[in-house]
């Protein structure tokens, strides 16, 4: 077997292999937290409670309605869109003005809320959600056993990440949405809509986290507090890449999917542990992030 | 001289039994049971409300009344915090007149409130944790440890793997006490049985993603994995390993799975699976029906092994305060101690000195979708396994007072 410094490389290229799987998770996770910070300036709390929304969705679809997988992986993140539009027009609004702690408090209750409503309703063990039959199984690398559902994974995670930030970047559409952002007065006076900009925006960035969740569901435990234990994580990764850049979070979401795997690898007890150490690290050399400009 | 001395002795101590029985009776004239418990975390499906509903359960069995006083029931949330524990069951002692806490599910929180209750001289009926450190380190003469701990989960479930020919192994452990004691307590069950320990890895309590884990088992050429976590952290783990077709390779062995959590894993992945428990609802008359009356008021879900423990032990204590005729801690337990403990969840039950309630476990398998008639059908018993197998004998357990002649 080959070693380098006496480590495995195999086993080495398993875990990074591993690492990037969990990497375009939270890329997705928190590009969705970017783009409604970068854009928007609110802080969404409510990004981990939405994921698990999304989780949910699916695994109600599939047994209440007989909706499988795959109309889920494009249903789901429709109605939570349409819930994240709701809960902007009528909760998010209102405070629009205000200090960034408001939306970040309102947030927050909302996620506690729907946590609570869903251990409620389904408890706390967790709900069984099956892999799709065309995904199922694996393929062998000299490596590792690659489970077909894992390369899915990144691949349409790294394709909604890429075309999300294409859309951004380097669109009319998105060009529209930077400048609405920027200055709504003198977008508003070139005739465009901001208020419906600012509300599909919201919509669209919490659609992501359903969209994540529905993809969470066949191999993480469809549980309440789901959402809640990946939010912080997610957090600590666009605080990395640097507040609000879109390319930044998915960038940093995928390295810190490396940092984590690896840190499993070398020193399992730190994993934990390990991406707010970066974070700590990153803020003290450059306090903008990653990616961020500096104001 | 000596002779006279321990005559004096024998008076002074039969006349403070007398006064004792004098003194006896119900102690604010209400009998207070306290349920502490996970009311809305990852336990809360295990113990927490449905513990609730069990005491409350075993309080109307016993006609609500107890020596002529009414049997009250109060509840509140541990959060899985020590502190929070502890502080609640201060409060209750101070100021609500708590006769007695039934609960704590986190082995660090039962820990906190048994010594704050041993300090008070009031028994904690211990229905949901898994350390055994309640009858052996940290052991008290208040201390009932009824449903399961974790020598009888490595007893029962490692020991038979092991003589079957798995005899290399490969940890997953949560990554701190519940974990650590676990892990402990089955290597050294492994390692007695001529098996070896070829890896492992601790890994934090609620991760997420155990793939890494999981690839490392692969990679360390043992026969089982063994799952030294629980709740949402072993569903997890077991879901990566049938991902990866670990569980076609080698055995993964949950070494604590509670029904509930059985149910969230599809039965294609955790089918055929072997673990151990204190109590499964559908063994046989007994249980079932008092599954059917605690499912009636838990809107159809089934009672996990706390719950049934939870039932049990109130009513163990309720007949215990009975025959002796008082609520005071000590004299309950002496009686808790003297009468065996037989009901639908306990056979050949009895309360050992240390506190440890010894009683029959059952080796069960998770039954594949096959094999299942309902979403509750979960469990397939494979054998009983006799109290005194299962549990730690009393001289190995290091609990001082119990061994004190």
């Amino acid at each position: 077997m080959a070693t380098f410094l006496g480590i495995n490389l195999f086993a080495l290229s398993g875990q990074l292999l591993v690492g990037l799987i969990n990497g375009s998770f939270y890329a997705l996770l928190s590009l969705g937290l970017a783009i409604i910070f970068g854009l928007l300036k609110i802080i969404n709390f409510a990004q981990g409670a939405m994921y698990m929304l999304g989780a949910f969705f699916a695994w109600m679809a599939l047994n209440y309605m007989g909706i499988n997988y795959w109309a889920a992986l494009i249903l789901v993140p429709i109605v939570i869109g349409c819930i994240a539009i709701l809960i902007e027009r009528f909760l998010v609004r209102p405070i629009a003005g205000e200090d960034h702690l408001y939306s970040l408090l309102l947030t927050f209750g909302i996620a506690l809320v729907l946590q609570g409503v869903f251990t409620h309703l389904f408890g706390s063990s967790g709900l069984p959600y099956k892999i799709p039959a065309e995904l199922s199984g694996g393929t062998k690398l000299p490596f590792m056993y690659l489970p077909n559902y894992r390369a899915w994974i990144i691949v349409i995670s790294l394709i909604v990440c890429g075309s999300t930030w294409w859309v951004i970047e380097k669109t009319k559409l998105g060009a529209y949405l930077r400048a609405g952002t920027e200055n709504p007065q003198l977008m508003q006076g070139f005739g465009i809509n901001v208020p419906l900009i600012t509300t599909l925006t919201f919509g669209f960035g919490v659609a992501l986290a359903g969209f994540a969740g529905v993809l969470a569901a066949p191999v993480y435990s469809v549980s309440p507090d789901m959402g809640s234990s990946v939010l912080i994580v997610v957090f600590a990764i666009v605080v990395i890449g640097g507040m609000g850049s879109i390319g930044g979070a998915i960038l940093t979401g995928l390295l810190m999917g490396v940092v984590e795997g690896l840190t499993k690898y070398f020193y399992p007890e730190a994993s934990a542990t390990v991406i707010f150490l970066v974070m700590v690290i990153v803020l003290l050399i450059k306090p903008a992030g990653l990616f961020g400009k500096e104001a | 001289m000596k002779l006279m001395k321990k005559t004096v002795l024998a008076v002074a101590m039969s006349l403070a039994t007398v006064t004792g029985v004098q003194a006896a009776g119900v102690s604010d004239d209400v009998v207070k049971i306290g349920v502490l418990g996970d009311m809305g975390g990852v336990y809360a499906d295990i113990a927490g409300p449905g513990s609730v509903v069990a005491v409350k359960m075993a309080v109307e069995d016993f006609g609500g009344t107890v020596l002529g006083q009414p049997i009250e029931v109060v509840s509140a949330d541990d959060q899985n915090k020590a502190d929070v524990g502890s502080s609640i069951a201060r409060k209750w002692i101070d100021d609500e007149n708590v006769d007695v806490i039934n609960g704590a599910v986190a082995s660090s929180v039962t820990g906190a409130v048994t010594k704050v209750m041993t300090a008070a001289e009031k028994i904690t009926l211990i229905a949901a944790s898994a350390s055994h450190a309640f009858t052996t380190k940290a052991c008290s003469p208040f201390n009932a440890h009824w449903t399961y701990d974790v020598v009888a989960l490595a007893n029962g479930t490692v020991k038979p793997m092991v003589a079957s020919g798995k005899e290399k192994w490969f940890f997953i452990t949560a990554d701190y006490g519940f974990g650590h004691a676990l892990e402990k307590v089955a290597t050294g069950v492994i390692k007695d049985n001529g098996g070896t320990v070829v890896g492992g890895v601790r890994a934090p309590l609620g991760t997420t993603d155990f793939s890494s884990y999981i690839l490392q088992a692969q990679s360390s050429g043992a026969d089982v994995i063994a799952l030294a976590n629980a709740g949402a952290d072993m569903v997890n783990s077991l879901k990566t390993a049938a991902e990866f077709g670990v569980t076609e390779m080698m055995d993964v062995a949950g070494l604590l799975v509670f029904t509930q959590n059985a149910q969230a894993l599809d039965p294609a992945i955790a089918g055929g699976m072997k673990l151990t428990t204190g109590f499964y609802w559908d063994m046989d008359d007994q249980t079932r029906a008092w599954s059917k009356r605690y499912m009636e008021r838990m809107d159809g879900k089934i009672p996990s092994m706390a719950h049934a423990g939870a039932y049990s032990s109130t009513m163990h204590y309720l007949n215990a305060v009975k025959a002796a005729g008082t609520d005071e801690g000590k004299a309950v337990m002496a009686k808790m101690k003297e009468t065996p403990v037989e009901d639908f969840f306990s056979r050949n039950g009895y309360l050992r000195k240390d506190g440890r309630m010894v009683h029959d476990m059952l080796q069960v398998r998770i039954k594949t979708a096959d094999e299942r008639t309902s979403a509750n059908d979960i469990f397939a018993i494979e054998k009983v396994i006799k109290g005194d197998d299962a549990f730690l004998e009393l001289s190995k357990g290091g609990c001082e007072f119990a061994m004190a002649k």
